[in-house]
C-alpha cells in the first residue's frame, strides 16, 4: 500500500500554474528522491504533499485518509518536514529545539512527559546530535543545523518524512553521512534533491519533474539516463555503471539552449 | 564506517550560565511571586507620609479580615486608597504589557515588536482627546472609555489590513505602522486646533501614561482581564515556541497558524487596550522586559511567559515608585520614567545582539 499519494495534483501562484496534475506514489518504508531543475516544482510538491499548501485541484493521500480532512495536529503527529533552511531570531538551546518535535503530542499546559524526554533522547541519537544538546543553535554549523533539524523531525516519531534539499550548502561529507542517517531512519521519505548522484546512491524511486509535471518516475539507474538529463536539464551527461552494481553520472556541457527546452 | 561525525567541537559558544534559581525552576515561581509581594509591600511605604511595610501588612490584614491594624484613619486611607491600589495597579500593568510583549515578539517574529506595535496605543490616545477636547460622548464616556474605542477601533483597523495585505507578521507591523502614523496625526490636530493649554497638559500627562489616579476598580478591571490573558497565553506556550522558525515550521508542528496569529493577535490587544485605557500608554516595559526575561530563563515560553510576567510586575512597581519621588513633590509620568530607565537596558540588549554570529 502506498503511503503518500499525491493523485493529480495542481498548485499555482496566481495564474502561474507550478505543479500541474503530479501523481506521485510513494511505497511504504521507501526512500523517494524528487528531482528536477530549478523551478520545476520539487519545493511545491513536498509543501503540497505536507499539507502546508492546499493543492488547487487533485487529492493527498495519507494512507487512506485525505490530507485535507485531517486536522494539523494529526498531520504533524504523522508527517514530518524540514526545510531547506531554518533561520531563527532568538537564541535557543539544541535541547529545546529537538523538543519542538514533540508539541503536536503535548496538550497545552502539560510539562514534558517521560516518553516526550525519551523520544527527544532516541531522536538526538539517531541524528549523531546528544553532544550538541546544550549548546545554542547559534553557534552551530550549517551540517550541524540540519542534523538537529532532522532530530526535531524524528521527535515527532513521524511515519512520513519529507526533505527539502537537505544537503543544501553541506560539503561532500556531511551530504554523505546526512542522507545515510536518513535511509538509515525508519520512516518513508519523500526528500528534494539537486544532486542526482545522491538520488543514485540513496533513493529506492526518483520522480523526475519538469515544469511542473512528471516527466519520468521509477528506479533511479531507470530514469537518470543520458538522454533525460539532456531534455530535462539540458546537459550532456554519461552514466557509469560499476561492477559491483553501483551506478553514478558525470555531466559533460551544458547543450545548446534549443535543444534544452522540452 | 561508524565513527563520530564530528568531534565535539571545544565549546564555541557555551550556554550562558544561568541563575540559580533556574536550575531549580520549582524555586521560580515563589521565589518571583515573594519578591512580587515585597516590592509592592515596600512601595507603600514611599512617600511623604512615613508607614514601614508592617504598616502596609497590617492594613492589608485588617481590612481583609476585620482585625484591629492600630493605625489612624488617615494613615489608614494612605495605605488602602491611595498607595496600595497605585503599587497593585502598578504591578498588573506592568505585568500585562511584558506578557503583550513576549507573544507579540514571537507572533510577528520581531525583537522590536511592543504592545503598541499594532496601532493601540495611538489609537486609544485619538479617542482619549476625542473624549477630553472635543467632548465625544457627551459626558457619558469617560476618558478611560473613550481611549478603549480608540483602541480597538486602530487595532480593528490594523487587523483587516494586515489580513487583507496576506497577513504575513511583516504586512501586520506594516499596517500598525500605518495606523500608528494616522492616530497619531489625528491626535495631534485635534490638540493643536481644539484644546486649551490646561486641557493639553492633562491630556499629555494621560498620553504618557501616570499611575497616579488609580482606583480599586482600575485594580480589578486590569487585573481580571490580565489574568484571564495570562491563562490564554500560557496556555498557548508551546504553540509560541512553535513560532521559532517561522509560521510554515509552525503548521508543520501541528499549529493551526491563523486561527493562533488571529485569535492570540485580539487576546493581546484587548489586554494592551484595557492597561492603555487605565493608565495611559506606558512605554518600554513591553519591549524591554522580554529579553531581560529571555536572559533569564532562556527562549521556551512555558518558563518565559510566567517569568516576563512577574518581572514585568516587579519592574513597574519601583519605576512607579520612583517616578513618585525622585522630583517630589512633583511627579513623573511614568511613562517617562520607563524610558529613562528602558533606553539604557535597551542599548546594553542592542550590544549583546552584535556580539553574537
Amino acid at each position: 500500500m502506498s503511503a503518500l499519494t499525491a493523485h493529480a495534483v495542481s498548485w499555482g501562484v496566481r495564474d502561474r500554474l507550478v505543479l500541474d496534475g503530479v501523481t506521485v506514489r510513494v511505497a511504504e518504508g521507501s526512500t523517494v528522491g524528487l528531482l528536477g531543475p530549478n523551478g520545476s516544482g520539487k519545493s511545491s510538491l513536498l509543501r503540497v504533499m505536507a499539507g502546508l499548501r492546499p493543492a488547487s485541484s487533485g487529492v493527498v493521500r495519507l494512507g487512506r485518509d485525505d490530507l485535507a480532512d485531517l486536522g494539523r495536529r494529526s498531520v504533524a503527529r504523522r508527517v514530518a518536514v524540514v526545510e531547506q533552511e531554518s533561520t531563527t531570531d532568538v537564541d535557543p538551546l539544541v535541547r529545546e529545539v529537538v523538543a519542538l518535535g514533540r508539541l503536536p503530542h503535548r496538550r497545552p499546559w502539560a510539562p514534558e512527559s517521560e516518553a516526550d524526554r525519551r523520544a527527544v533522547a532516541r531522536a538526538a541519537a539517531a541524528m549523531r546530535t546528544e553532544h550538541l544538546l546544550e549548546r545554542r543553535w547559534a553557534s552551530l554549523s550549517g551540517g550541524e543545523r540540519q542534523r538537529v533539524q532532522l532530530a526535531r523531525a524524528l521527535a515527532q516519531e513521524p511515519t512520513e518524512l519529507l526533505l527539502d534539499e537537505p544537503t543544501n550548502h553541506l560539503d561532500v561529507r556531511h551530504q554523505l553521512e546526512l542522507l545515510a542517517l536518513v535511509v538509515a531512519a525508519d520512516t518513508t521519505t519523500v526528500l528534494a534533491l539537486h544532486d542526482l548522484n545522491l538520488a543514485l546512491a540513496h533513493c529506492d524511486e526518483v520522480v523526475l519533474l519538469a515544469d511542473g509535471r512528471v516527466r519520468a518516475a521509477g528506479p533511479p539507474a531507470d530514469v537518470i539516463t543520458p538522454d533525460l538529463v539532456a531534455e530535462v536539464y539540458g546537459v550532456e551527461a554519461v552514466v557509469e555503471r560499476a561492477a559491483g552494481g553501483a551506478t553514478w553520472v558525470r555531466f559533460v556541457r551544458p547543450l545548446p539552449s534549443a535543444a534544452a527546452g522540452a | 564506517m561508524s565513527t563520530t561525525i564530528e568531534r565535539p567541537a571545544p565549546a564555541r559558544a557555551p550556554a550562558r550560565p544561568r541563575l540559580a534559581v533556574v536550575r531549580r525552576p520549582w524555586l521560580l515561581g515563589p521565589a518571583c511571586a515573594a519578591l512580587l509581594v515585597v516590592s509592592v509591600a515596600v512601595a507603600t511605604t514611599v512617600g511623604p507620609s512615613t508607614l514601614g511595610p508592617t504598616d502596609a501588612l497590617a492594613v492589608a490584614w485588617s481590612r481583609l479580615t476585620g482585625a484591629e491594624s492600630g493605625l489612624t484613619l488617615l494613615q489608614e486611607g494612605i495605605v488602602w486608597d491611595l498607595r496600595l491600589p497605585r503599587a497593585v495597579l502598578a504591578a498588573v500593568c506592568g505585568a500585562g504589557l511584558a506578557l503583550v510583549g513576549v507573544v507579540l515578539q514571537s507572533l510577528l517574529r520581531n525583537p522590536l515588536a511592543d504592545p503598541y506595535v499594532l496601532g493601540v496605543s495611538s489609537g486609544a490616545s485619538s479617542g482619549a482627546v476625542a473624549v477630553a477636547v472635543l467632548g465625544l460622548g457627551a459626558g457619558t464616556l469617560g476618558l478611560a472609555s473613550g481611549a478603549f474605542v480608540g483602541a480597538v477601533v486602530s487595532f480593528g483597523l490594523v487587523l483587516a489590513l494586515g489580513l487583507l495585505a496576506g497577513g504575513t507578521p511583516d504586512r501586520m507591523v506594516l499596517a500598525g505602522v500605518a495606523a500608528t502614523q494616522l492616530f497619531s496625526a489625528l491626535t495631534s490636530f485635534i490638540v493643536y486646533t481644539a484644546a486649551d493649554a490646561e486641557t493639553t497638559r492633562g491630556v499629555m500627562f494621560w498620553l504618557l501614561g501616570s499611575l497616579s489616579s488609580s482606583t480599586w476598580d482600575d485594580v480589578v478591571l486590569c487585573g481580571v482581564v490580565v489574568a484571564l490573558g495570562a491563562a490564554v497565553c500560557w496556555a498557548a506556550a508551546g504553540t509560541l515556541d512553535a513560532f521559532m522558525f517561522g509560521h510554515d515550521a509552525a503548521a508543520t508542528l501541528g499549529v493551526p497558524v491563523t486561527a493562533v496569529r488571529v485569535g492570540l493577535l485580539v487576546v493581546t490587544a484587548l489586554m494592551t487596550a484595557v492597561v492603555v485605557s487605565t493608565c495611559g500608554a506606558i512605554g518600554f516595559v513591553g519591549l524591554v522586559l522580554p529579553h531581560a526575561a529571555r536572559a533569564v530563563v532562556g527562549t521556551g515560553h512555558r518558563a518565559l511567559v510566567p517569568t516576563a510576567t512577574v518581572l514585568g510586575a516587579i519592574f513597574l512597581v519601583w519605576v512607579d515608585t520612583a517616578a513618585r519621588v525622585v522630583i517630589a513633590p512633583q511627579e513623573l509620568p511614568v511613562g517617562v520614567a520607563t524610558a529613562l530607565v528602558g533606553v539604557p537596558a535597551f542599548v546594553v540588549i542592542l550590544l549583546r545582539r552584535r556580539s553574537r554570529p
